[in-house]
Parts: structure tokens; C-alpha cells; sequence
């Protein structure tokens, strides 16, 4: 018999804590694929945020950390810096790297760390309970915008990677979206070159925005979810890739 | 050399891998220091873009195993306490130096002692403690700092070096060599790429029924043992003294001078200065704490380490409080006054 | 005094950019250099913003146990505002160099203090460096005191000036000599 699908060693045999429809799953698998494609995981290092993803270190195969809550990219510089030849990258989602990290990443980026960091953009705060992130959409309702997110109140939904193109730090940034099997395969892609670029020493920030469902505290079904990143939320969040310098 | 510069040298000295920081006086010779000598010792400076970024560096670099550090004064301090906290949980060694000054707040930049509760009972949330090494001289410094990096290693824990404006500022002559390092145990927790064996994982988050409550036990476990083996302080003429005086840091040295007059006055005085600031040299203290004496405590805030002592007199005795808060520095014909004082106070013979 | 017992804590002070924290420094290391005990202890921060700077020094045979000076056996100002400042704070019996070409008033201090006004920014130009003045009146203060030697203070100043403006330490040298031979001259000591 061919196999024709098959778990990718980086990745744990074991059930994930994340909800049905969620997007951490698909993402997770997508760098496991890279880290073993790219034969890199002897010495790749993870770094997990405070967030849906805080438990990464249980479904990855790697070294990997957990750490505070928005500082993942400062984490990411005292580890590359000391050791160059390892591969670091962060998983940080919006919460994290949007709103309390904001510092962090842009300095990060604005320093050409050389890392790789995956930024997951479910548009709202999934661990602590459906919050409004600073990516929320407006209109969009949350457990602290209970009548939806309004410009005059909430202000408009946060474009980091917008932010982050016009760092000269920042060698490589591209928008994604975990919706649809194509766009699951450009995906790919956009990390495994945001990875590619670390790999053969580029000199600066990778970096790859995915966006991701949250299908529990956007209050859908897992198909409506997909359906909402590819109607809504690429409107404001559009997809391509912003900068690549290499 | 000043203190800072003379501090930077010894962390080269000790293998300091890697140094991260963001400037505030009174220490901003430390990274201007650090950032022409690490370079040069094909070593890591960054200059990071707040002091909460740096203590996550110091994580950073800590988690792969390498020796880091960070320095900065009082309120930088207090930002980097989360890191702190993080790294308590995370049982990784490192090295934080606070240039102290005067607070709350931007309080001033003259040299303080008010930083006492922060530095010794923690800090940050959750259960946990630092190794805190106080100097009170430049060659202090330098001791301290080849110390401070060891005994992170060995306890995987934070060590803080809490000197203040006036011992980062002076100049005095000093010696720099490396003393011979303690035997430390291997670091195979850390994060060098799972090449070989199973995944390391470094992490403060324990979920689970009872599983806190067993990390924090083992923390707890360690925690007595520093108590148990690192305890310095220093005693001086205690043994028929009628009043013993405590004091850490630059104020020490004031005692110092104070107590050596009054003796000249034929006041028995003595002191103790305890290095440790945690581990507490509670038992030290506890020792010559009886009836027949007084202890006077005198720091540069309003009254913080007198707790401690206190808690060692353990009512055997009066504890007597001077302390000068914001930033301002007692003088030795101050505290002279103030033994006068209580020798006139209590009737002690003389 | 015996040598034992000697200790002596000078201040000096002037405007930013006089070369204070230099001259401590440098008077400091002198000290070192000729085995004294040794503490320098300059004021930082915003207190030096505004134009004003100062040091401590404090040199002694046995070890110093307070780098903190409040009141000195010596003080040595470059212009009127730390004259006013410091001066109050001087001991009775103490020592005032003061450069006289940049203070125009007479001191209005205790008797018991010996005053040496001495123009050391016209000496200084003299020499063709302004930026000595520091150094005329360093010279003065070690020639006056006499358990350094302004010669002592010379050997010692590479050590203390930064490398980019060694090509100034001859003319140093000379101003250090120059306040000397003036206090030789006019206070016969």
C-alpha cells in the first residue's frame, strides 16, 4: 500500500489541546514539515508565547521555551546573538506579539535580529477568553466589545506587518491565510522561506503573518471561519508578500 | 576604574557570554564599558530598547546555556521583575546588577538603599527567591561579581548584585584576577538543538493538579539550601560590644568609621555587615543577640533591612532604627551622635 | 599630624568643561601611584547637567572607611558658584586654591583658612592652553600640601587622559609645573 499522508517526525504523536476548527494545528504542522524538510531540526529552537500556542513545546519535537507574555522576539535576540548558528524562531499569536509585544518585534526587526518569527492573527484573544485584540475587526464582536469593535472607542484594527515592511531590519515579510488548501499551500511556502532565509545567514527579520480561524470565539462554525478570513478579514489584513529583499 | 567599570571588567573575567542593557544613571558606565569590551572579547553587547527586553535577552541567551547578564538602577529594576519572575520559574541562571537610586518613582539619582524589599523578598509575583551579594567596596564589586556568576550557575537561579550610586561612581584601587571557580554541574537542561536525545524544554508554566506545588517545593528545597551554605557577613570588635550595629553596602563603611571614633570615646560599639543580603545571616545576628546589648540599624532608606534584623533579634534585644531615605547619605559624625545617643538612652555603662 | 593618621579630603569644583572630574582623578591617581589609600567620588547625572561639576577625593595612609566628603580639609574651585557652595563647607585650618583671573571676590571665610588666589587661567594662556587652568591650580594644591609632587601628578596623567589628547600632556606638564613655581614663589614654602 503507498502511504500518501503520514505524520512528519517533528511533530509529536499525540492529540492537540487546541479547539475544533482551530488554525494552530494546521500551523504547527506546516513549520514540523519545514523543520524536517529543510533537515534543520538538531538545531532549531523554539519559542512558544503566552497564548492559545503557550504549550507548543508539547507538540513540537525540538528545544524549545515558553515565555512572557509579548517578549518572545527579545527571548529570540539573547539566543541568536550567543549562538549563530542556530535556527530560533518564535510562534507568537496576536495578543502577544500585537498588542503587549508590540515593543519587542519592532525593535527585534528593527535591530535585523536574524530570526524567524510566525505571527498567528486570529483577530481576537483565544486563551484568556475571546478578549478584543488589537487585530479585531471592527464591528467585530468580542468579550469586551460586546456591541462590536467601534473606531472612536476601540480604534482600527492594527496592520503589523504593514508596520513592520517599512523596517529595513526586516528582510522578509508576507501575509498569509490558513483557509483554503491553496492558500495553506502558499503558506508553506512564505515559512519555509521565511526558514530558507535564516538557514543561509540573511541578514535580518523573517517574518510570516498567518491568518488564522477561531471559530469558537468568532462564535462560527469551522466553515463559516474560512469563509470569514477569505470575505472579511483580507480586506483589511490583504494577503502577498510585502517586502522580500533577498 | 570606577565601581560599574571595575564591576564590567570582573564579568568579562567570570565568562560573562553575553551582556544586555538600556541605559539609566547611576550605571550607564556599565554598558558604555560592555560595549567596547565584549566586542573586542569576540563576546555579545546589545543595547536593548527597554529593560524589559533585556532581562528576556538575558533568558535568551541563559536558555541555551551561556553566561549572561544585565545591569540597571532602580526603576529599570522594577521592569525587569516579570523577567525575573519568569527566570525563577524557569531555573535559569542569571546575573542582574542594580546600581541603586533613590525612589519611589523617578525618586532622584542619588544613592539609595530603599530597593531592599525588592530585591530580597523576590521582586516579581510568585514563590521565589534571588541571591542578593551587596559590596561595599570597589574591590567588592569585582568579588562579588565572580561570585554572583557561579553561584547563578550552580543554583540555577538569579543573583543580584545590589550596590548603589556612591560604589558604582568612586574609584579606589583594586585588584582584578579570576579566583578559581567552583565545581558546577552541567548544564543538560539547556536548549542547544535536541540533537542526540529528547527534546529540552525550559518553561515557568506548570498546569496540572499538585504540579506548582511540586516545582515550587523543589524550588523551595534549593532556596534552603543557599540558606544553608552561602551566608557571608562580615563581623567586627561584636564580642563585648554593648551596641552592634548592622548596615550593608557603602552605609557600612560609614558604620565603619562612626564606630571606630566611638570606641576612641570609649563606647563599645561593634558591627556586623552582612555580604548576603539573601540569604539573611539571620542566624549570625541571632547569635550575639542578647539583653545586655543594642542593635542599631542604619540604612539609606526608611527602614527596610531593620525588619530582618528584627526578625533575628527575635525580641532578645532592642533594635534601634537610622535611617536617611531619599537618596541622601548619613554621615559618620551623624551616626556618631546617634551612638552617643543611645548610650544615654539605655544607660549603658561605659 | 602623624603619617599614620594622615587624611585629607579635598573637593574640587568649577563649570563643566574645566576638566574637574579630571583632576580628581588625576590627583587620585598620583595618590595610588605613590601608595596612599585612595577614594574619588564624583557628583553624576543630572546634578553635572547645568554646568556645574565637583569631585571628592580623599587620600590617607590607612583605609578609608567613607568615600563620602562633607566637610574637606581642602578645596579647589574654578569659578565663583562652587566658591560659594564648597566654601562654607571647608574645615577650620583648611586649604582654599581658587583661580583668580575667574573670581573676582574675596572669600568671606573663617580666618583659620589659608587662601591661595592664583591666576591660573592667564597662567594657563600663557602657556598657550586655557584648558590647563585644571592643571595650573592641581600643581598649585600639590606644591602647597607637599605629600605629592606636581612631577608625581605628571608621570601619573597618562594614565588618566583619555589617548585622543595625549598630544596635550607636555603642555600639561607644564601647567602643573607652573602652578607649583608659582606658589614657590609668592607663599615661600
Amino acid at each position: 500500500m503507498k502511504t500518501v499522508f503520514k505524520r512528519t517526525p517533528t511533530l509529536k504523536d499525540c492529540p492537540t489541546h487546541y479547539c475544533p476548527g482551530c488554525g494552530h494545528g494546521t500551523a504547527h504542522r506546516l513549520i514540523a514539515e519545514i523543520i524536517d524538510e529543510l533537515g534543520i531540526h538538531d538545531r532549531t529552537i523554539g519559542i512558544a508565547p503566552v497564548g492559545c500556542a503557550v504549550l507548543a513545546y508539547d507538540y513540537f519535537d525540538i528545544d524549545m521555551t515558553e515565555v512572557a507574555h509579548g517578549r518572545a522576539p527579545a527571548v529570540a535576540t539573547g539566543m541568536k546573538r550567543t549562538n549563530p548558528d542556530k535556527i530560533i524562531f518564535s510562534y507568537q499569536g496576536d495578543g502577544d506579539l500585537a498588542a503587549i509585544g508590540t515593543g519587542e518585534i519592532i525593535h527585534a526587526a528593527h535591530r535585523g535580529e536574524q530570526i524567524t518569527v510566525i505571527f498567528i492573527n486570529n483577530a481576537v484573544f483565544g486563551m484568556t477568553g475571546g478578549q478584543m485584540a488589537p487585530t479585531t475587526m471592527l464591528n467585530q464582536v468580542t468579550a469586551t466589545t460586546p456591541k462590536g469593535r467601534t473606531r472612536a472607542s476601540e480604534g482600527y484594527p492594527l496592520q503589523v506587518s504593514e508596520l513592520l515592511a517599512l523596517l529595513p531590519g526586516a528582510i522578509y515579510v508576507e501575509r498569509c491565510a490558513l483557509s483554503t488548501p491553496a492558500q495553506i499551500r502558499k503558506a508553506k511556502k512564505a515559512i519555509k522561506h521565511a526558514f530558507e532565509l535564516q538557514t543561509n545567514n540573511a541578514k535580518g527579520l523573517a517574518f510570516v503573518e498567518l491568518l488564522c480561524t477561531c471559530p469558537i470565539y468568532w462564535r462560527m462554525t469551522p466553515a463559516e471561519s474560512i469563509e470569514w478570513i477569505e470575505k472579511e478579514m483580507t480586506k483589511v489584513f490583504p494577503l502577498g508578500c510585502l517586502k522580500d529583499t533577498k | 576604574m570606577c565601581g560599574n567599570e571595575a564591576l564590567a571588567e570582573a564579568a568579562i573575567l567570570a565568562g560573562c557570554d553575553a551582556y544586555f542593557g538600556y541605559p539609566i544613571t547611576p550605571q550607564n558606565e556599565i554598558p558604555a564599558y560592555m560595549s567596547r569590551r565584549m566586542p573586542e572579547e569576540g563576546r555579545v553587547f546589545v543595547q536593548s530598547e527597554s529593560e524589559l527586553a533585556a532581562i528576556n535577552m538575558v533568558f535568551g541567551a541563559s536558555a541555551t546555556g551561556k553566561r549572561a547578564m544585565t545591569s540597571s538602577s532602580s526603576p529599570g529594576i522594577s521592569l525587569m521583575q516579570e523577567g525575573i519572575s519568569y527566570l525563577a520559574g524557569a531555573e535559569l541562571p542569571a546575573v542582574v546588577v542594580n546600581i541603586t537610586r533613590g525612589g519611589p518613582g523617578l525618586g532622584n539619582i542619588s544613592p539609595a538603599q530603599s530597593d531592599y524589599f525588592q530585591a530580597t523578598r523576590g521582586g516579581g509575583h510568585g514563590d521565589y527567591r534571588t541571591i542578593v551579594l551587596a559590596p561595599s567596596s570597589v574591590q567588592e564589586m569585582v568579588d562579588c561579581m565572580l561570585l554572583a556568576f557561579d553561584l547563578a550557575d550552580q543554583y540555577r537561579m538569579t543573583v543580584l548584585v545590589l550596590a548603589d550610586g556612591i560604589l558604582g561612581q568612586m574609584m579606589e584601587p583594586i585588584v582584578l584576577e579570576k579566583k578559581p571557580s567552583r565545581e558546577l554541574p552541567p548544564k543538560d537542561w539547556a536548549l542547544t538543538g535536541a540533537k542526540g536525545r529528547e527534546q529540552n524544554i525550559i518553561r515557568s508554566l506548570w498546569l496540572g493538579e499538585g504540579v506548582l506545588e511540586k516545582h515550587n517545593n523543589k524550588l523551595k528545597a534549593k532556596y534552603e539550601q543557599v540558606q544553608e551554605n552561602e551566608v557571608l557577613c562580615e563581623q567586627y570588635e561584636v564580642d563585648d560590644a554593648e551596641i552592634v550595629v548592622v548596615a550593608y553596602g557603602v552605609t557600612a563603611r560609614i558604620v565603619r568609621g562612626a564606630a571606630a571614633k566611638a570606641r576612641e570615646e570609649g563606647i563599645k560599639v561593634g558591627w556586623i555587615r552582612p555580604i548576603t543580603l539573601w540569604p539573611f545571616p539571620t542566624e549570625q545576628i541571632s547569635k550575639v543577640a542578647n539583653e545586655f546589648r543594642i542593635f542599631l540599624t542604619v540604612e539609606m532608606s526608611a527602614g527596610q533591612m531593620v525588619e530582618d534584623v528584627k526578625l533575628a533579634v527575635a525580641g532578645k534585644a532592642p533594635v534601634v532604627f537610622y535611617g536617611r531615605p531619599g537618596g541622601s547619605v548619613p554621615t559618620v559624625d551623624e551616626l556618631l551622635d546617634k551612638i552617643r545617643q543611645l548610650t544615654l538612652r539605655h544607660e549603658i555603662k561605659i | 599630624m602623624t603619617a599614620d593618621s594622615f587624611y585629607e579630603e579635598i573637593v574640587i569644583a568649577g563649570f563643566g568643561g574645566q576638566g574637574i572630574m579630571l583632576t580628581g582623578k588625576l590627583l587620585a591617581q598620583t595618590a595610588m601611584k605613590a601608595g596612599k589609600e585612595v577614594t574619588y567620588m564624583p557628583a553624576y547625572g543630572a546634578e553635572v547637567r547645568g554646568g556645574t561639576a565637583n569631585c571628592m577625593v580623599i587620600i590617607a595612609e590607612k583605609a578609608i572607611v567613607c568615600p563620602v566628603v562633607v566637610r574637606h580639609d581642602s578645596l579647589i574651585v574654578l569659578n565663583k558658584a562652587s566658591l560659594n557652595k564648597f566654601g562654607p563647607r571647608l574645615k577650620n585650618g583648611g586649604l582654599l586654591i581658587m583661580d583668580s583671573s575667574l573670581i573676582d571676590t574675596e572669600p568671606q571665610l573663617d580666618d583659620s583658612i589659608e587662601i591661595i588666589p592664583i591666576p591660573a587661567n592667564e597662567l594657563a594662556v600663557e602657556l598657550g592652553s586655557k584648558k590647563s587652568a585644571n592643571m595650573v591650580v592641581l600643581g598649585a594644591y600639590l606644591q602647597k600640601r607637599g605629600y605629592l609632587t606636581a612631577d608625581g601628578a605628571a608621570q601619573a596623567l597618562p594614565a588618566v587622559l583619555a589617548r585622543r589628547y595625549h598630544k596635550t600632556l607636555p603642555v600639561n606638564t607644564e601647567a602643573l609645573r607652573r602652578g607649583a613655581e608659582f606658589v614657590k614663589a609668592c607663599c615661600k614654602v
